[in-house]
């Protein structure tokens, strides 16, 4: 019986959590004058993508594009790199002051570089970096949930296969490559996905550092865009330019959402 | 030391050292930096050392202490709720019934969005009279409310909208965390005839406790961190009703560039952000039966 209940309550829940995305979706395709006056908010009448067209004309969506997804690649090659690295010697290797550097790295999960926006401001200004795509890249370089995350999955592998493989002459990279990546891909999805949506969304980072249409990503972009509507007839639009924004990350979840939600499953954090 | 350990340790600091670059730069280096600071007034770009008096004023600022309470608040009332509701949901999705990767993707897909895209959604779910809310409570002939023009509503809207976008994130690591569990204590629980909240309080609740403390230093963090819709929603306002600690540094520093002010406040919301840390690890740890 309760199981029954409970159900029931899963999916009311459930419902209740996607009516934001249902109105914005709706919403998007409702002309503007039809906006205010329309009783059902879910209804669609005459159904229009002159929202989008709107939307797409005011906005220099093919740039912010572009720089959204270089400044997200950039960040996500990086971390991949330098996680892979600091994940395996926590991992696999024993070293001297290894639970000291492991707290210099919990560290940053404690206080990301989110918070320090004002410091690091400064520094990217030493740096001459304002106003181009590294600044919003740089800082995010090395990512402690990555190492840990990683660590965490490495450690599933059995110490042997790692040993034989070295009986058999390998040099550790290429165990790393040959037996450490191939059996945590799910962990590297997961994570990869992690980054690119968080960074996807990342917002006060890069409006502080850029200033040129030539440097903001999506989230900046729409930001300064919809600061300049208040009334209710440009919700079409505004609803339409957000979608726009968060589809690449809708399609995204919704193609990988089995390994994404698996490789959690399997890992598991702790 | 053996030649083995020690080839061990130099490849495994060379291993570390590209992560540690980045963290010493982008981390260490501006807390530091930061630090020393707070120490400075700064007029006209000329630095004078004035101790722990900017601190002083600091506490003395009632936009401060109402700014301080306000995220503190929010962290009160979010942090729990979300990680309740998260440990709920992944209770019950944790299934390979039909239709149930459906419901879990309905409760995470908000983690995905930016907080951008939700304050530009939720700005409209709560516009006063056609929002998508008052429409709703104008249904059963209620009488909706100004959600954000109101400094008795403007925070608790907020938080209602963090835990929507929150709940989701954490239900992933619980449904990590519940597939670590004994199946056999839950059988010999069944046979014991345990009522379901029962066994839920008695052998989830604890059991899960690794993944709570690690969701909760996320949360916590989470709700000092996410400000970016006070942007598009209120800038804060009504009379700084909703506005946060890491909103007032950014208007702090990139729209009054009060140097000495900026860098206190940063302080301050670093030794919260440790303290808590600091306080999960010493209670929750021990309590923890791994």
């Amino acid at each position: 019986m309760h199981r029954i209940i409970n159900r029931i309550g899963i999916i009311c829940l459930g419902l209740l959590f996607m009516i934001p995305l249902l109105w914005t979706a709706v919403t998007s395709v409702t002309p503007a004058e039809n906006m205010l006056t329309r009783i059902n908010p879910f209804a669609v009448q005459n159904p229009t993508f002159a929202n989008y067209l709107e939307a797409w004309s005011t906005i220099p969506f093919p740039v912010y594009y572009r720089n959204t997804l270089l400044i997200v690649g950039g960040i996500l090659g990086v971390q991949l790199l330098t996680a892979t690295m600091a994940a395996y010697a926590f991992a696999r290797l024993r070293f001297l002051g290894q639970s000291a550097m492991f707290i210099l790295f919990l560290v940053q999960v404690m206080i990301p570089p989110d918070i320090l926006i004002f410091p690091n401001y400064s520094i990217m200004k030493e740096l001459h970096l304002i106003d181009t795509k590294w600044a919003i890249m740089i800082p995010y370089w090395a990512s402690s949930f990555g190492v840990f995350l990683l660590r965490q999955s490495y450690k599933q592998i059995p110490y042997e296969l790692d040993e034989s493989s070295r009986v058999d002459g390998c040099r550790w990279w290429q165990t790393l490559w040959h037996i450490y990546l191939p059996s945590t891909i799910p962990t590297y999805v997961a994570f990869a996905l992690i980054s690119i949506s968080t960074h996807w969304s990342n917002f006060m980072w890069p409006l502080i550092v850029t200033d040129s249409v030539a440097n903001r990503p999506l989230t900046v972009g729409i930001a300064i865009f919809a600061q300049s509507f208040e009334t209710g007839a440009q919700w079409g639009v505004v609803t339409a330019a957000t979608l726009l924004v968060i589809s690449p990350l809708l399609i995204a979840f919704f193609f990988f959402q089995k390994q994404f939600v698996e490789s959690f499953m399997h890992a598991g954090i702790k | 030391m053996t030649k083995q350990m020690l080839k061990d340790n130099l490849l495994a600091y060379a291993l570390l050292f590209p992560s540690l670059a980045f963290l010493a730069i982008f981390t260490f280096y501006p807390i530091i930096k930061v630090l020393d600071w707070s120490f400075y007034e700064s007029v006209m770009s000329v630095k004078r050392f004035v101790g722990v008096d900017l601190y002083q004023q600091v506490f003395q600022d009632e936009v401060f202490l109402k700014v301080l309470r306000n995220n503190l608040l929010l962290a009160a009332v979010t942090v729990p709720i979300s990680i309740l509701l998260a440990m709920y949901m992944a209770v019950w999705v944790n299934d390979k019934m039909r239709g149930t990767s459906l419901i879990r993707a309905a409760f995470f897909y908000p983690t995905l969005l930016p907080m951008i895209a939700i304050a530009n959604i939720w700005l409209f779910i709560y516009t006063p009279d056609y929002g998508l809310l008052d429409k709703f409570l104008g249904c059963f002939g209620l009488e909706g409310q100004s959600w954000l023009g109101d400094p008795k509503w403007v925070l608790i809207s907020m938080m209602v909208m963090l835990i929507w976008k929150e709940a989701g994130y954490f239900m992933i690591f619980y449904l990590a965390g519940l597939q670590a569990l004994p199946k056999e204590v839950y059988e010999a629980a069944a046979l014991d005839g345990a009522k379901p909240f029962q066994r839920f309080r008695k052998l989830t609740f604890p059991l899960v406790m690794p993944t709570t403390l690690f969701v909760l230093i996320i949360a916590t963090t989470n709700s000092f961190k996410l400000v970016d819709h006070l942007y598009i929603m209120t800038k804060g306002g009504p009379n700084n009703a909703s506005n946060l600690l890491l909103y007032h540094i950014y208007e702090t520093a990139f729209s009054f560039w009060d140097m000495g002010n900026a860098s206190v406040l940063t302080v301050i919301l670093l030794v919260i952000l440790l303290a808590f840390s600091i306080i999960y690890y010493g209670v929750l740890d021990k309590r923890i039966h791994y």
